[in-house]
């Protein structure tokens, strides 16, 4: 296997460079048959990058020590599901798997190339010219086929017990999905920039990559925070960790681009900060990548430090000088169609928008890197946690989730004052009502974070109010039309502009989330040792220990607390915490038991043994409304895939002249901007 | 009418004491919650001290018994801060601190808002500018209107 995995790497890594320079030439020189050897070759690319992923998996099954790579992350005794985390567990294995994503898109770009054959090969060129990157990198730098010198030991060190839990099989290669997509979108901006590609074509393929790198990108985080929740044990699911604030970066500045691309596709505006926001999502991608292996920052996600950092500062340097170059050199061609008429428009909702998702991705930036600054400038370096990220990111959280709320309902050009009052009537009045109760229950003066909360879950009812009201004009219109109900009706707009909808339903999926970072400012949590039949007391419940016991099997050890749950003195069930020591390598790990509603989680942790008297500490927490964070994750998935998906035909363009201006009338009629575009 | 304004004056001065002395009852725990949160556990994790997830972690158990200590002691919240970064370094402060150098960074991105926002005001003022200028060479050519009036149809439908 060592051999085959070697040998396909470095042949994948000469098909690259085929596909790079014969595609260059076939450009330059319109040589057709040229370029579908390229093609072709990048083809050929994921045939071999697979082949070497397949290899390495496959001596990660036959416990092959001899490899350097198997050795450090796996073991004999690993079950089968956690033999293929292998592939991304380690830095050597993470960069094959971001050299296979990249093959794979390119696979699926190669194949659907007659969408555009001219802009699909300068893009193919683009791909090809990332993908020598990544794998001069695998083949020179960070080779996973490496072999262990001198004697083979006959078991592995295993994997991080942090990573032997189902979802761990899954955040990482999505998450990667969403970091190699970003690529995608990049080749395909610089394409249509380096072409001087006439019309908006390219910006719709651009727009639909970006989305579905934006959706990984958006389930990796997600599926993350999850994990950590279920699994680190410390209560939270965000910690501001410098690799999570990495996967935030390309994510915040994704989401600028697919509300401002709303601009350049209707108003033929903003073409030049929609190429640069492009350009910066994939940079911020791959500084990700960098952060997370060049060991520039601690973080406990980030791999052992390397010498590969150098690679990929020189890799971005020469991205940004590209972009830069093709950027001056053909500027002139993102000159704007049309410019702004109003400030009360959707236009100048879109750019606050973007500028606010801009700070905010600068603030998560900035502070992840000012340790070094600090370092470079005092000599000392310092911390920047997670009360510098809360402190700086949650009011621009705050104005955004406002913008959310109006942004919709503003018109393209200019909003008139009577369309203002009939949009946002019912919305204000009932997030008035809801913040006059919050008020009197919560007490926003007594903290901050009940300040925030108040805020937070009063623009988020503003924001479902408005949601909610769009979808039931437009459905009323379409149900009088059709005969049918309002629901249907609903369900037909939905389909007749998918883009639009789905955003809504992706809003109504952020208020969810929103709804459940709220809940932070009611934590509780206590912690005590308990011995059999001892009592702990955490809100309306009581936790009584039944008992605690210790099983072993090959993989682990364990310990186990068997704690009831009792609610306002009544039985709900039992809870078992408990902690692990993986035996191959002699890490200890713990076994949250959660118990989650809709109201709140009953959390445990086995933080572990007092040795004295043998006993286990349990450290209890009652976090309210975290289910609304994983609903609005789902939602915001759903909203994402509906958007993806092309329009239903247009009703109105089967209907007469007459017809269309008689549904136009009553749409104006009941003051929605149904289909106002975007 | 003055003496209705002097009332609703006096309301307001009570109303905001009686808001800043219910935000002043925090109590021990409340303060240990807090400080806890301000401070980094130094046993290598890179976690926030109230939240190390290590396993019988002996860092964490030390820092957070000397925290209680120190709040029992009556220590105010600056002096704990200062007694914890005489002892592990300016690393244990969770977030910078609003002195010196450590200014720049919670300056900055309040700067960079305010920069963004300035930028978008200005660009969106010189759009409209130009706007008036293109309005009024519309309404000298009707026929371009008529195209862009189909155009606002088209793009408003349903």
């Amino acid at each position: 296997m060592p051999q085959i995995g070697s040998f396909t790497l470095l042949l994948a890594l000469a098909l690259s460079v085929y596909s790079l320079v014969a595609g260059i030439i076939a450009i330059e020189r319109r040589n057709e048959v040229l370029g579908e050897t390229a093609r072709r070759a990048g083809i050929a690319v994921f045939v071999a990058v697979t082949s070497a992923a397949v290899a390495l998996v496959v001596s990660a099954f036959r416990n092959d020590f001899s490899l350097a790579y198997i050795l450090h992350h796996s073991n004999r005794d690993l079950p089968a599901p956690y033999k293929f985390a292998v592939l991304w567990s380690g830095q050597e294995g993470s960069l094959l798997f971001w050299s296979w994503l990249l093959a794979t898109y390119g696979l699926v770009l190669r194949v659907r190339h007659k969408v555009d054959t001219r802009l699909v090969a300068q893009a193919s060129v683009i791909l090809s010219a990332i993908q020598v990157f990544f794998l001069a990198l695998v083949n020179f730098a960070a080779h996973p086929f490496a072999l262990v010198a001198g004697t083979i030991p006959p078991d592995g060190n295993g994997l991080n017990p942090l990573l032997q839990y189902p979802e761990m099989v899954i955040h990482p290669p999505m998450l990667y999905l969403g970091y190699v997509g970003m690529a995608v979108p990049f080749a395909f901006a610089l394409a249509a920039l380096i072409m001087r590609y006439p019309g908006e074509k390219w910006i719709h393929i651009t727009r639909r990559w970006t989305m579905v790198g934006w959706a990984f990108l958006s389930c990796g985080i997600f599926l993350g925070a999850h994990w950590a929740y279920s699994v680190l044990g410390w209560g939270g699911y965000w910690g501001w960790d410098p690799v999570e604030n990495a996967s935030l970066l390309p994510w915040l500045t994704g989401t600028a681009f697919l509300h401002s691309v709303m601009m350049q596709e209707k108003r033929g505006m903003m073409k030049m900060w929609n190429m640069w926001l492009i350009f910066i999502t994939f940079l911020l991608s791959i500084f990700g990548t960098f952060l997370t292996r060049s060991g520039i920052v601690s973080s406990v996600h980030a791999f052992a430090q390397s010498g590969i950092g150098p690679w990929f500062t020189t890799f971005m340097a020469l991205i940004g000088a590209t972009c830069i170059f093709f950027f001056v050199k053909n500027r002139d061609h993102l000159q704007s169609e049309h410019k702004l008429e109003s400030l009360v428009s959707r236009e100048s909702s879109f750019l606050f928008n973007n500028v606010l998702f801009l700070v905010s991705a600068f603030a998560v930036l900035w502070g992840t890197l000012f340790p070094i600054l600090s370092e470079a400038v005092q000599g000392t370096k310092i911390t920047v946690g997670p009360p510098f990220f809360n402190k700086v990111n949650v009011p621009i959280a705050m104005v955004l989730l406002f913008l959310t709320a109006v942004g919709p309902l503003l018109a393209w050009r200019k909003t008139s004052v009577d369309s203002l009052k009939k949009n946002f009537l019912v919305p204000s009045i009932t997030s008035l009502f809801v913040l006059i109760v919050l008020t009197v229950e919560m007490k926003p003066w007594l903290d901050v974070a009940n300040f925030y909360s108040v805020v937070a879950i009063t623009l988020a009812t503003l924001v479902a109010a408005t949601i909610a009201s769009e979808f039931y004009r437009g459905g009323r219109v379409i149900s009088r039309k059709d005969g049918s109900n309002v629901l249907m009706g609903m369900v037909t707009l939905t389909r007749r502009n998918t883009r639009r909808y789905g955003g809504y339903v992706v809003h109504m999926g952020v208020v969810f989330c929103i709804l459940g970072f709220a809940g932070i400012a009611f934590n509780q949590d206590t912690e005590k040792e308990m011995g059999y039949g001892d009592t702990m007391q955490l809100g309306r419940y009581t936790l009584v220990c039944k008992s605690y016991s210790q099983d072993s099997n090959p993989n682990f050890d364990s310990e186990t607390a068997m704690i009831d749950v009792l609610r306002n003195g009544t039985f709900v069930e039992t809870m078992y915490p408990a902690r692990r020591v993986y035996k191959a390598s002699q890490q200890p790990a713990t076994i949250v038991a959660n118990r989650s509603t809709m109201r709140e989680d009953l959390y445990l942790v086995y933080t572990g043994v007092n040795p004295d008297t043998g006993r286990p500490i349990i450290k209890a927490h009652l976090n309210p409304l975290v289910w609304w964070i994983w609903a609005g994750a789902h939602i915001l998935l759903i909203g994402t895939i509906i958007a993806l998906f092309p329009n239903m035909q247009s009703a109105t363009k089967l209907l007469s002249a007459k017809e269309r201006a008689k549904s136009i009338a009553e749409v104006e009629k009941s003051g929605s901007v149904v289909g106002a575009g975007d | 009418m003055f003496r209705l304004k002097r009332r609703f004056v006096q309301i307001a001065v009570i109303a905001i004491v009686a808001f800043a002395m219910l935000g002043a009852q925090t109590d021990q725990r409340a303060r240990y919650t807090k400080l806890g949160h301000a401070l980094m556990c130094e046993c290598g994790c890179g976690q926030i001290l109230l939240e190390c997830n290590h396993v019988g972690c002996t860092v964490s158990d030390k820092m957070a018994k000397q925290l209680r200590s120190m709040l029992d002691r009556g220590d105010t919240d600056d002096q704990i801060k200062n007694a914890f970064v005489q002892e592990y370094g300016v690393v244990v402060l969770a977030a910078p601190t609003n002195k010196g150098f450590d200014r720049v960074a919670w300056i900055m991105p309040f700067v960079v808002f305010a920069l963004g926002i300035l930028a978008v005001v200005y660009v969106v003022r010189t759009w409209k500018s130009r706007q008036a200028v293109a309005a009024v060479i519309a309404d000298a050519a009707p026929a371009e209107m008529d195209a862009m009036k189909r155009r606002a149809r088209e793009e408003t439908e349903v």
